[in-house]
């Protein structure tokens, strides 16, 4: 009988060794003449457990994890003497059924329902497991009807402005062109951040449907995938399922045989965080700088190349297929207030259980921490979290019960933005972190308008001052005023943004600013 | 990854006219020619700019906006440290430290054999196993001083 092994071909485990593991395994069979079948799946995105391999049994999927190379000709035992023979494993690093593991037991997994089960290049496995249903009842409906549904599932985008979706959708529906497209924003560049990347390389027909169905609902031809060039496996992976939907009719001059046709590419972005920000990165699409642009016309009115545009971020059209096909009540039941649906958490930094964790919203981000992390990799006290990129607040440890929603956060002055979340020990320097927003700004500001591009340049200075006891008061009120000036002058969330981590660390971590420490602040 | 340092200017001119009917041609020809020639000649932007109707100051504004683009050629081994905050809090500041030292080069620059070039880099997607780096296409998680050491010995050894 034939012995299925799945190994991931995603970016963490392969950066982790999954290569060589899928090598060590297949000359293994060979060695001991075993009818092995090697699957290359997409992960489950369980990181410490990278490269997490799984074993098909009749109980379900059994894993080991993370595993190296040397670990093979163990685990092949292990395999073969209690798994084959129906007894439980023993081996170190068995972790026993997958679906079984706490960590995705707790998960309400509505866009990452396939991710790490499936071949990721696999048609049949996609259509397996509901894959296409949601582009069939799409082609069944008007395009005011998938509209509907889409703005009846609550869904707001979740790149991090957190816009409803099916709004921008109807303007870009109503508006009158003979041209109009759909563009992906896959440049996933905060830190802390790759559920953009798991979708793309574990269930990429997700995204490319969800891509599909938008271009139905509001009458676009074309579509673009602009990537990021810092993710060559989510791309490898794009061409070929892009590759294969076109050979299956999905894509191309006839859908379904519904005679309307889609045609999608992959763009690659340059190394320009820029770029993630909706008008720089249609500048750039178009060949150009990536610049950002005045809004008004909003890309929905004059996108790229001046026609009407959707501009989504990989998770809001990747949410796009479950809600099709199951309804836009089923996803809208889930989540809190006027955050609706789940959003994919990203944990990450010093904690030793990093990962994915998709939730409804709603529940706290303590206890997402305490349920999740593990604690620190370094075993030392949480000191910050700074959670939604680099543009986001650093929060201290007694401001952590805030609840996972849009408007919570925005009212704690903090930014959830794409649900990324990063844990900082005690031994980070907040002045420091503070300068390093600064100067990411200033590598970073695409450098049309004055306050990002002048601002940041100043705010380094200025912080350096404070840091080498240079006036210090004076300078601390100066950066405060710098503060203003960006958050009120910049063009768009680059500069206005950048305040948001500088403040928070002044704020609350004033001792590593040299200033008085405020009771309620710190214990 | 194959890098050639000369490459005959027909090889250019092929991938200009293959491309350029393309919307927004200009990224997916930079990107094609920085492939196939491991950077982007002076000789090159003049090429670009006459068959897009462009200017070549308009090509080398575009040029030097991109961080990945690049008009000399590169380090055989191009490394990337990640300096992204997920990174820092996993290590990365001290990593880059020893990278540097043990390099003897500072970000932008290049070895005096060409083998190694060194670069930051914004965020490789990689935050739950930092710090890492990024060896042309290759990525590395979890990199402490001694695994760094370890990479660049057995890179250097494909080298040889």
């Amino acid at each position: 009988m034939t012995m299925k092994i799945f190994i991931p071909r995603e970016s963490t485990a392969v950066s982790l060794g999954a290569h060589d593991v899928a090598q060590a395994f297949t000359q293994y069979a060979s060695r001991h003449d075993i009818d092995l079948k090697i699957v290359r799946n997409g992960s489950r995105g369980l990181f410490w457990l990278e490269p997490m391999i799984e074993i098909e049994t009749a109980q379900g999927r059994m894993a080991y994890g993370p595993v190296e190379s040397s670990d093979v000709a163990s685990i092949m035992e292990d395999i073969t003497h209690n798994i084959c023979n129906e007894k439980p494993p023993c081996h170190a690093l068995s972790l026993g059924l997958t679906e079984d593991i706490a960590y995705l037991k707790k998960q309400t997994r509505l866009t990452f329902a396939r991710a790490g089960i499936i071949d990721p290049v696999s048609l049949d496995d996609y259509l397996a497991l509901d894959g296409f249903k949601g582009l069939q009842k799409a082609l069944a409906l008007s395009t005011q009807d998938i509209v509907t549904s889409v703005v009846e599932s609550g869904l707001r985008g979740r790149g991090g402005a957190a816009f409803p979706t099916g709004i921008k959708w109807q303007t870009v529906r109503d508006a009158v062109a003979e041209q109009k497209y759909i563009v992906c924003n896959a440049d996933e560049g905060d830190s802390g951040t790759f559920a953009d990347k798991l979708v793309m390389e574990c269930d990429p027909f997700m995204l490319i449907e969800g891509i599909i169905i938008a271009g139905l609902a509001v009458g676009a031809n074309q579509g673009y995938i602009y990537l990021r060039s810092e993710y060559p496996i989510a791309d490898e992976i794009l061409q070929h399922a892009i590759k294969i939907a076109n050979e299956a009719g999905y894509l191309g001059n006839d859908i379904c045989g519904s005679g309307k046709r889609f045609h999608l590419e992959v763009r690659l972005g340059a190394e320009a965080y820029i770029c993630g920000e909706e008008t720089a990165l249609l500048e750039s699409l178009e060949g150009k700088r990536g610049m950002v642009r005045f809004k008004p016309p909003l890309p929905a009115i004059e996108g790229l190349f001046g026609k009407p545009t959707i501009v989504n971020n990989v998770l809001s059209l990747a949410a796009i297929p479950f809600i099709m096909s199951q309804g836009s009540h089923a996803y809208q039941q889930y989540g809190t207030n006027r955050s609706r649906g789940t959003l994919p958490f990203q944990l990450a930094g010093n904690v030793k259980q990093g990962g994915l964790i998709e939730l409804p919203f709603g529940s706290s981000l303590k206890d997402l921490i305490d349920d999740f992390s593990g604690g620190t990799e370094s075993n030392r006290p949480i000191k910050a979290i700074q959670v939604g990129g680099p543009l986001g607040a650093y929060l201290p440890v007694n401001k952590l019960d805030i609840p996972l929603d849009y408007e919570a956060f925005s009212k704690a002055s903090a930014v959830l933005g794409h649900g990324g979340i990063v844990v900082f020990d005690d031994s980070v320097d907040m002045l420091e972190q503070a300068r390093f927003s600064m100067e990411f700004c200033v590598v970073e500001s695409c450098g049309k308008c004055t306050p990002c591009r002048i601002g940041s340049t100043r705010g380094v200075e200025v912080i350096d001052k404070i840091k080498n006891n240079d006036r210090r008061v004076e300078n601390m009120t100066l950066l405060n005023d710098l503060c203003d000036t960006m958050i009120d002058g910049s063009l768009c969330a680059m500069g206005s943004m950048t305040p948001i981590p500088v403040r928070s660390a002044y704020s609350d971590f004033p001792q590593d600013f040299y200033l008085p420490t405020q009771e309620s602040n710190h214990d | 990854m194959k890098i050639e340092f000369s490459s005959p200017l027909s090889n250019v001119e092929n991938i200009i006219d293959s491309l350029k009917n393309k919307e927004g041609a200009l990224l997916p020809i930079l990107h094609a020619i920085q492939k196939e020639v491991g950077y982007i000649a002076p000789n090159t932007i003049e090429r670009i700019a006459t068959k897009l109707k462009q200017t070549p100051a308009e090509i080398h504004g575009v040029i030097s906006f991109y961080h990945q683009f690049r008009t000399s050629p590169p380090g055989k081994y191009k490394i990337q440290i990640c300096r992204a905050e997920a990174c820092q809090s996993r290590g990365s500041r001290q990593l880059e430290e020893h990278a540097k030292e043990r390099l003897n080069i500072d970000y932008h620059q290049m070895t005096s054999d060409k083998k190694f070039s060194l670069d930051s880099v914004y965020c490789l997607g990689n935050c739950a196993t930092g710090p890492n780096i990024r060896i042309n296409d290759e990525l590395y998680g979890r990199i402490s001083n001694e695994k760094f050491d370890q990479v660049l010995s057995n890179v250097d050894r494909d080298l040889k």
